[in-house]
């Protein structure tokens, strides 16, 4: 198991690299120049080409083929690439070109909110998908899984914005029952430390502030978690009904086991490994969900600025909002090589 | 000697979308305790669904019990509560599969998934229960009994997990074992071994078993008494010796003699049962055999002969023309 966990993190080490390169190429293959969108269409020449040497734009991308014919091999080095992973090295991930903010510093505020709102999304999408999908299976083709079924597939047709548009028209508008969009209501207060409003909270032992952050999370939550909690429901049923066929099912009823035990016990763990394939992958679609749920509920993450980002060709908050996000799904999908390794001892031992 | 079970009218159907599949049809024996009894046919016979309806594990839907009793110590196990069967099914009566490779679950070791059949019918502690479970590999001749309780079925080989399979049945001493096609997905050599190995049990045990198979050189070689099943009917049943050296039904006659024997003249040829089984949706009136029978009159095509018993033997058979049928007597 040790050595399975150490070869996982070996590969994860070339993917995040591969992250970083391919990240920073499609930067610079989007048309347009940052420092003719920062200075605008009427700068001169001379104000553009200083500004491009400021921040390193006049470098080549990988390597300086020139300074190598030179003989110069730091300069050949010097690379806009090379630069990007030095400071990377140290966690610099450089300002903001528009408002010269240093990236790392608006990220410690927004990453916390949307990994809050994505990480709540998928355990609600969880919670509530698994088990839906293991009651379908169990009562195949009754109401219940005719309902849930119809229900799942609506779910997934979803668009979010409209879904959250509808949400806020319903609870917030009319009932009033939730807040429309934010964190927190003006005047209640959540001592920082991880940034989590929700851990903040019960951390520090603030009632008032947990309910309130719950009040202004729910909405877009369950926005954004209708569409993995309706596919891991699909995948955890048809799972179920393929498990359920099996012959050590069969054995395991022989046995006089219940029917909550042969359910839960020898069937769910094997019809596990495909849920946790796609709840791994879900990850990649709710973070990128986060950006329209993030615009709808005035959520201050970083989905909503890594857009404008992009509208501003502000390369440093492109690559630092994309990295982190890319790492996120590399480290959920490296956990999810490791379930399989808990749930499978055929991985295990491979 | 008394009897474990006693099977009474037992009729299981299957209603699919096609129609209702007529999978058990009227079957009655009784097992005595501590026998051996063989219960042969080919694919589709029933056989397999009849064990499954004594153990109800038939899927519902499409399956479903609709007509019988089936007596196990004086109850009738078709009106108990599911919780009830739960406590029977494991602990009295105790059944083996025919693929070892797929009846383990494969993400649970193998001393686990016998623990749990023990601890689940026994008030003994884990580690009671696992000493039992070693124990009971040994009794099954696993080598290293202990160690490989903590390995995968993945890490056994298909006649080990067999074994394993059978050490689960018997962890909680049953009164009853059935064993559906045991035997069918190993090869020859490994094949005699668990049939030996079952034997020896049985001697040391007692406990009652059903093998279900439709190898008739097994059966002879294990068997007390024989069931021949044919499209979901018990169409000849009696003591073994007799079933096999007065054979009484064309049908039976028909498997015997498509068995190569040592003893047989070199050159002798094999004869096969001509034609199909017929369609467990729609089954003829009269003899379901009648089709690919040569001793076939209209009494055979207009009315079921029903199980008949042979006066001064241990020997039953359901075929309007037995008198004429002499069994070759091999």
């Amino acid at each position: 198991m040790t050595r399975y966990i150490i070869r996982r993190i070996f590969s994860v080490i070339p993917t995040l690299i591969g992250v970083t390169f391919v990240i920073f190429m499609f930067q610079r293959l989007i048309p347009g120049d940052p420092a003719v969108a920062m200075l605008g269409e009427h700068a001169t020449d001379e104000s553009v080409e200083r500004l491009r040497e400021q921040f390193g734009l006049n470098r080549p991308l990988f390597l300086d083929r020139d300074a190598l014919a030179d003989g110069d091999i730091n300069k050949f080095f010097d690379s806009q690439y090379v630069r990007y992973m030095k400071r990377l090295a140290v966690l610099d991930m450089g300002e903001s070109i528009h408002r010269r903010i240093p990236v790392r510093e608006t990220l410690a505020l927004r990453f916390p909110a949307t990994m809050e709102l994505a990480f709540l999304a998928m355990f609600i999408a969880i919670l509530v998908g698994i088990p839906v999908g293991i009651i379908s299976a169990s009562k195949r083709n009754s109401a219940i899984d005719g309902i849930t079924m119809i229900g799942s597939l609506i779910g997934v047709s979803m668009p979010i914005f409209w879904l959250g548009l509808m949400e806020i028209m319903l609870f917030a508008v009319i009932l009033q029952w939730l807040p429309a969009g934010g964190r927190l209501s003006t005047g209640i207060d959540v001592k920082s430390i991880t940034n989590i409003y929700i851990i903040d909270s019960l951390l520090t032992g603030n009632i008032a502030g947990l309910r309130d952050a719950l009040e202004h999370i729910a909405l877009p939550a369950i926005a954004l978690a209708t569409i993995p909690m309706s596919i891991i429901a699909r995948m955890t049923r048809s799972s179920m009904l393929d498990v359920l066929q099996e012959d050590y099912v069969r054995t395991a009823k022989a046995k006089g086991l219940s029917k909550g035990l042969v359910l839960f016990r020898h069937a769910l763990k094997n019809a596990a490994l495909p849920v946790v394939t796609i709840i791994g992958l879900q990850m990649g679609t709710l973070l990128a969900g986060a950006v329209l749920t993030e615009t709808i509920f005035s959520w201050p993450g970083i989905g909503r600025w890594v857009y404008d980002g992009i509208l501003g060709r502000d390369y440093p908050i492109v690559q630092g909002g994309t990295l982190v996000i890319a790492v996120v799904f590399v480290a959920v999908n490296f956990f999810v090589d490791i379930m399989y390794a808990l749930l499978d001892p055929r991985i295990r031992y491979d | 000697m008394t009897s474990i079970i006693e099977i009474k009218n037992l009729k299981t159907r299957f209603f699919t979308a096609d129609g209702v599949v007529k999978a058990v049809n009227d079957v009655s024996y009784t097992m005595e305790s501590g026998e051996i009894l063989g219960v042969v046919g080919e694919s589709g016979c029933g056989k397999s669904v009849h064990a499954m309806s004594i153990m109800q594990l038939i899927p519902d839907p499409p399956g479903k019990i609709t007509n019988g009793e089936i007596i196990f110590e004086g109850r009738d196990l078709l009106k108990l509560s599911d919780a009830e069967m739960r406590k029977i099914r494991g602990r009295d009566i105790a059944m083996i599969f025919q693929d070892p490779m797929t009846s383990l679950n494969p993400v649970f070791t193998v001393g686990y998934q016998i623990v749990e059949a023990i601890r689940l019918h026994n008030d003994v502690t884990k580690k009671e229960a696992r000493k039992r479970a070693g124990e009971l590999l040994a009794l099954v001749g696993i080598p290293g009994a202990e160690e490989r309780l903590d390995d995968y079925p993945h890490q056994f080989s298909g006649g080990m997990r067999q074994r394993a399979m059978i050490a689960m049945g018997l962890s909680c001493e049953p009164k009853l074992l059935i064993a559906d096609e045991p035997t069918t997905a190993l090869d020859v050599t490994i094949q005699a071994q668990i049939v030996d190995l079952v034997k020896k049990l049985q001697d040391e045990l007692g406990m009652a078993i059903m093998w279900i198979t439709h190898d008739l050189g097994v059966v002879a070689e294990m068997a007390d008494r024989i069931n021949v099943m044919y499209a979901g009917s018990i169409i000849e049943t009696g003591e073994i010796h007799n079933v096999y050296k007065r054979t009484k039904h064309p049908y039976t006659t028909g498997l015997l003699g498509s068995l190569p024997r040592l003893d047989d003249e070199p050159g002798t040829e094999l004869t096969s049962v001509p034609g199909l089984p017929p369609d467990l949706l729609a089954l003829p009136e009269g003899c379901a055999f009648a089709a690919r029978c040569g001793y076939r009159d209209e009494k055979c095509v207009a009315e079921r002969p029903i199980l008949e018993k042979i006066a001064g033997y241990d020997h039953q058979v359901a075929c309007w023309h037995w008198e004429k049928i002499e069994g070759d007597g091999k």
